[in-house]
């Protein structure tokens, strides 16, 4: 393998996995907001 | 600090901050990476795997520092019973041992073009595996004291708490490591007030660890934000449910 080859495997785990952890992370929150929401209503 | 207790005036100050943090770090992030690939230069020994740099110790520096919030937050829950503290403590796990895993991860793959092996069996590898496993621990701990204190049995969170300050230990370990023990892992090269980096890798690493530190913030806020809004949830079902009952 190039030096290259690692790093841009390197790059790629980390923007993927920050982007994946950040995405789960809002989208659970956001669940969370509209099931609070749900159960004032009720 | 006892004002921010109130969950209420908590969250009145994360909503906002939460994504002035999050996309602060995510353009700090995309400056110390573009600069990390396309304007530093290669290193005279490591090559281009240095490059590596830019990403493998920012996951290491929010891997210990997130198992140091664990821990002051688990010392403010036990000794101050401050309400927010132990929900900061259980929100800081999952962030933190996603950076210790990347971490390691990293890791391997700079140690292969430059050590010739994936893994070694070194002081400072062991001690950031073993971090992760207390991660991973912790989360099952918290979760678990999380749904004893639900069926209504106190004293469960201290469990997380206790196992929060007492795996701390493994911090200073991490940091000594290269200097307690024979290491194929570089000694440290930034210390107190002075750096044997040169300043054109110093400054995009600089960067870098701001910004993965931002959006590291902007995550505990969101997994507090939604562990309050779980809690108000089941507040509200039980207090249904009582009335339904009674």
């Amino acid at each position: 393998m190039n030096q290259w080859d690692y790093v841009i495997v390197v790059y790629a785990i980390t923007i993927a996995g920050t982007a994946g952890l950040t995405g789960w992370c809002a989208w659970t929150l956001r669940r969370a907001e509209r099931r609070l929401e749900d159960a004032k209503r009720t | 600090m006892h004002g921010f207790a109130n969950p209420t005036r908590f969250l009145s100050i994360a909503r906002p901050l939460t994504p002035v943090l999050l996309w602060t770090g995510a353009l700090l992030v995309a400056v110390s990476l573009y600069l990390g690939l396309f304007a530093t230069p290669a290193d005279r020994l490591m090559g281009e795997t240095v490059r590596i740099l830019y990403v493998h110790v920012p996951a290491a520096w929010l891997g210990m520092a997130g198992w140091t919030s664990i821990a002051i937050a688990s010392l403010v829950e036990l000794v101050w019973r401050h309400p927010l503290a132990a929900i900061a403590a259980r929100a800081s796990a999952l962030p933190g041992a996603f950076f210790a895993g990347l971490c390691l991860v990293t890791g391997s793959i700079w140690a292969k073009p430059t050590w010739g092996a994936w893994w070694v069996w070194d002081g400072r590898l062991t001690s950031m595996l073993v971090l992760f496993f207390l991660y991973l621990a912790y989360i099952a701990i918290a979760r678990e004291s999380q749904a004893e204190a639900a069926a209504g049995r106190s004293g469960a969170s201290r469990i997380a708490a206790i196992f929060g300050i007492v795996g701390a230990v493994n911090v200073p370990i991490i940091n000594r490591s290269v200097i307690w023990w024979n290491s194929q892992h570089q000694p440290a090269s930034i210390t107190m007030g002075q750096s044997s980096i040169d300043s054109v890798f110093l400054w995009p690493l600089g960067i870098a660890v701001l910004g993965f530190s931002l959006i590291f913030g902007a995550l505990v806020l969101m997994r507090m934000r939604t562990m309050l809004a779980e809690i108000r949830i089941e507040g509200r079902l039980r207090r249904k449910a009582m009335g339904a009952t009674g």
